[in-house]
């Protein structure tokens, strides 16, 4: 620490070269955060934040395949099975097809399924209580400025009302929060009664898209699943049942190999963001050669000199990496404040942190190590007659 | 103070409207510049010491080695991945265009927007198949085909993976109305049977959908007797017989669309006039083409965003590097420059000499980061979630104009990392740098 003065002077000792290259390292990290928040976004459901203890039952031949009710109560008897609930996609639109998000008809006791969205008893009281009350998710009332009492219309594009019009129209009871900061991606669902849905409804009715089940004890999950798939074996709606997370992972899979494209597009940046701090620390050494003989002969040991070059390399990467990863926060709160939920980002948090500064570090040491080798077999006598 | 911003405000004037230019630019404009470039150097006095100086700064290249590739590599990256990303969004797109006409037309629900979403009854499909503008066959059937979209999931060979993939029940009217569709090995389907054939791209996909082999649709044993190519979205499909789909599906009689072909392609206003204006019918009629281009709208608009951000952000990065190996490289030849300065070459050349090897040193990066995007990824296949919750199964597209906007990319890179090392160099004051190590 003692020695962070000559770190800094290392760095400023040629303020244009040091300037490109922290926007280089900027703009790479700048990247590094924007396509980690959507990776992250993307890959939320399969995160092991929440979820563990939930199972879901889809039709084995496709989740767009409906499922009879009557397996609610089959379900319910099997043990292990703590609570049932069910759910059936609605995929309606607001105003324009633009604007997407998610929504889906719900049982009375399909929120209390999942205690990470927190909100508060009295809405959790009204939306049972009100027929064609809604509930929507802390961002998605946000993105369109809705308030409790607000009367949303939905144009359905599957389910249309008894009367042949796709119109439906519901009111606002409740407005959920995720309580952990990683799953704000969450909060994008629009949930109303089921109820009402199959009452209304043309067709389907007394169908139910997919079942979620809680289970008593984790470690039983995979038996619960395997209980529940054999109460349809070889009935013409055989099911699958699979945890949360493996359902999460496998739906989010389809879109594309979400991680494969990052990856590919962080290695093409990484790479040359290597080739470009190497080339700008071999010159910083290159140049102080003489400089770097007179510590030597001061008394600083090869190790020490080292560790100096080492540590400028290191330095001059964690101020870009910083700097990119701030720029890269403000970007996706910005475009979250813009947009919503239509560009599916994360907020730039502790893990991207983590990763970015990791990597940062890791990428200081690859591109400081040549240079400071170099820099630790410098021969005094030969470096300060300039050989 | 006046002259300092006087330069600055020409240099950034120069910028915009040359990378304005550039951009506008078709692909004879390069063959045409190096030309023009070549008669000036050949026929003019500044135009031969403008390539005695050139000549000097490639020669040198090999000694900065390091230095230099920095530029070449950084081009390198961002070319080659703003073309993969723009040839995804272009070879999805084409896969989709391909698939529709403007003489067919598909009838869904209205509002229903997909077909997966759509259900139409046995009575409305009979209705639709008999609307006057409908072309008719030889024996004067309409050449229209009620089909039924459903989805079955199955395990994807990259992940093992379940993922969706659609099933089409389709009519005998089915071969006239997709005629790109064509079996490769094996054969139809039987009417009646449970048998299914298998798109190309499906079967790249899935596992478990080669010839002879059979899967369990909700406890029924399906068996694959036939592999079809379409060239078109078609291929990302599996194809039965509707009239045995539907009931495994547990959908009875109905439906989701209509496709039918027109009498002609002018048949289609009034088509649409008299759909709206039965009363027995709620139905949203499209041509084929255009209902499979707004399929491809999203995902296309939303690569060509994504491959232009990230392309703009990692050039940013690559127009630091260049700046800084420029500067470095114009330091070394301080001395050189002023020494050719001193003994009566102008400023222009000089400009232009560094401007000049900077840009084909990004020129070389483009045309490797090009070169690298066709070869990884011209007709690599992949596959995505389309508007019927199902994989869309299309390959990567690398066309002549994406190598040709990945160049201009590399060059507009080239000229702003070059322009203000090239300017720096022509304004060193002369005794100064002759003074320069």
């Amino acid at each position: 620490m003692k020695y962070l003065h000559l770190v800094w002077a290392a760095l400023l000792r040629r303020k244009t070269r040091t300037l490109f290259t922290l926007l280089s390292v900027l703009a790479a990290f700048l990247l590094f955060g924007l396509l980690d928040s959507v990776h992250s976004a993307f890959t939320a459901g399969s995160r092991d934040v929440a979820g563990v203890d939930r199972l879901v039952t889809v039709s084995k031949v496709s989740f767009t395949l409906s499922l009879p009710k009557s397996l609610y109560e089959r379900i319910v008897a099997v043990p292990g099975v703590r609570e049932v609930s069910y759910a059936n996609w609605f995929g309606g639109i607001y105003q324009d097809p633009k604007n997407f998000f998610p929504s889906e008809a719900v049982a009375p006791n399909f929120l209390s399924l999942y205690p990470e969205w927190a909100m508060p008893e009295s809405q959790r009281k009204a939306f049972r209580e009100t027929r064609t009350g809604a509930v929507v998710g802390a961002s998605l009332a946000h993105q369109f400025g809705w308030k409790i009492g607000d009367k949303i219309p939905l144009k359905a594009t599957i389910f249309p009302q008894k009367d042949g019009s796709n119109d439906w129209t519901f009111d606002l009871v409740g407005i959920y929060h995720a309580t952990d900061p990683r799953l704000v991606s969450d909060e994008n669902l629009f949930f109303f009664n089921w109820d009402y849905f199959d009452e209304a409804r043309q067709f389907g009715n007394g169908n139910i898209g997919w079942y979620i089940t809680k289970v008593s004890d984790p470690k039983e999950a995979d038996r619960v699943a395997q209980r529940i798939d054999a109460l349809s074996f070889d009935s013409d709606h055989e099911t699958k049942t699979q945890s949360e997370q493996a359902f999460n992972v496998a739906f989010v899979s389809q879109f594309a190999d979400i991680g494969l494209i990052v990856g590919a597009i962080m290695g093409a940046v990484f790479f040359t963001l290597i080739l470009l701090t190497g080339n700008t620390m071999a010159q910083a050494v290159r140049e102080r050669i003489p400089e770097l003989a007179v510590l030597k002969t001061i008394g600083f040991s090869n190790h020490s000199v080292l560790a100096l070059v080492l540590a400028e390399a290191v330095a001059l990467l964690l101020i870009g990496a910083a700097v990119g990863l701030l720029l890269a926060g403000a970007v996706v709160t910005a475009v979250r404040l813009k947009l919503g939920t239509a560009v599916p980002m994360d907020p730039v948090g502790r893990d991207i942190w983590l990763q970015g500064l990791g990597l940062a570090v890791l990428v200081g040491l690859v591109v400081g190590a040549l240079p400071a080798l170099r820099g630790m077999r410098l021969r005094i006598v030969d470096a300060l007659a300039g050989r | 103070m006046l002259r300092k911003t006087g330069v600055a405000l020409a240099m950034l004037a120069t910028i915009a409207s040359s990378v304005v230019l550039l951009i506008l630019a078709p692909w004879w404009a390069l063959p045409l510049f190096v030309v023009l470039l070549a008669a000036w150097m050949i026929l003019t006095r500044t135009g031969r010491q403008t390539w005695s100086v050139t000549e000097v700064g490639l020669a040198t290249i090999p000694q900065r080695l390091g230095s230099s590739s920095v530029v070449v590599v950084g081009i390198a990256g961002v070319v080659g991945v703003l073309v993969a990303l723009l040839a995804m969004a272009v070879g999805f797109e084409a896969t989709l265009k391909e698939t529709g006409t403007d003489d067919t037309v598909i009838m869904l629900r209205a509002g229903s927007q997909t077909e997966l979403n759509s259900v139409l009854s046995h009575e409305t499909a009979q209705l639709l198949a008999q609307e006057p503008q409908v072309l008719r066959d030889a024996h004067g059937e309409p050449v229209a085909a009620p089909e039924l979209v459903v989805v079955a999931s199955l395990p994807k060979k990259s992940s093992g993976l379940d993922a969706n993939v659609e099933l089409r029940g389709v009519g005998e009217q089915a071969w006239p109305l997709h005629p790109n569709v064509k079996i490769s090995a094996g054969r139809r389907f039987s009417p009646g049977l449970r048998e299914l054939i298998a798109g190309k791209g499906a079967r790249e996909q899935f596992k478990g959908l080669d010839l002879g082999s059979t899967l369990r649709l909700n406890g029924q044993q399906w068996t694959v007797v036939g592999a079809f190519e379409a060239g078109d979205a078609h291929d990302s499909e599996m194809w039965g017989d509707a009239g045995v789909v539907g009931p495994t599906y547990r959908r009875g009689s109905s439906t989701t669309t209509v496709v039918a072909r027109l009498t002609d392609p002018g048949a289609f206003e009034a088509l649409k006039a008299n759909i709206a204006s039965d009363p027995r019918l709620q139905v949203d009629v499209k041509t084929t083409r255009e209902y499979y281009r707004a399929q491809s709208e999203q995902l296309t608009r939303l690569l060509k965003i994504l491959g232009t951000v990230v392309g703009t952000i990692m050039a940013v990065g690559a127009i630091f590097g260049a700046l800084n190996t420029m500067y470095a490289a114009v330091a070394a030849r301080a001395r050189e420059i002023a020494t050719l300065r001193a003994i009566g070459f102008r400023g222009a050349p000089v400009v232009i000499s560094v401007l000049l090897e900077t840009m084909l040193l990004a020129l070389a990066g483009g045309v490797i980061g090009a070169a690298v995007a066709w070869v990884l990824f011209d007709n690599y296949t992949a596959s995505t979630l389309g508007a019927n919750f199902s994989q869309v199964v299309f390959n990567f597209k690398v066309s002549p104009g994406l190598l040709w906007s990945g160049l201009k990319w590399a060059l507009a890179i080239g000229f702003i990392g070059g322009l203000f090392p090239a300017v720096r160099a022509a304004r060193i004051p002369v005794t100064a740098g002759l003074r320069e190590l």
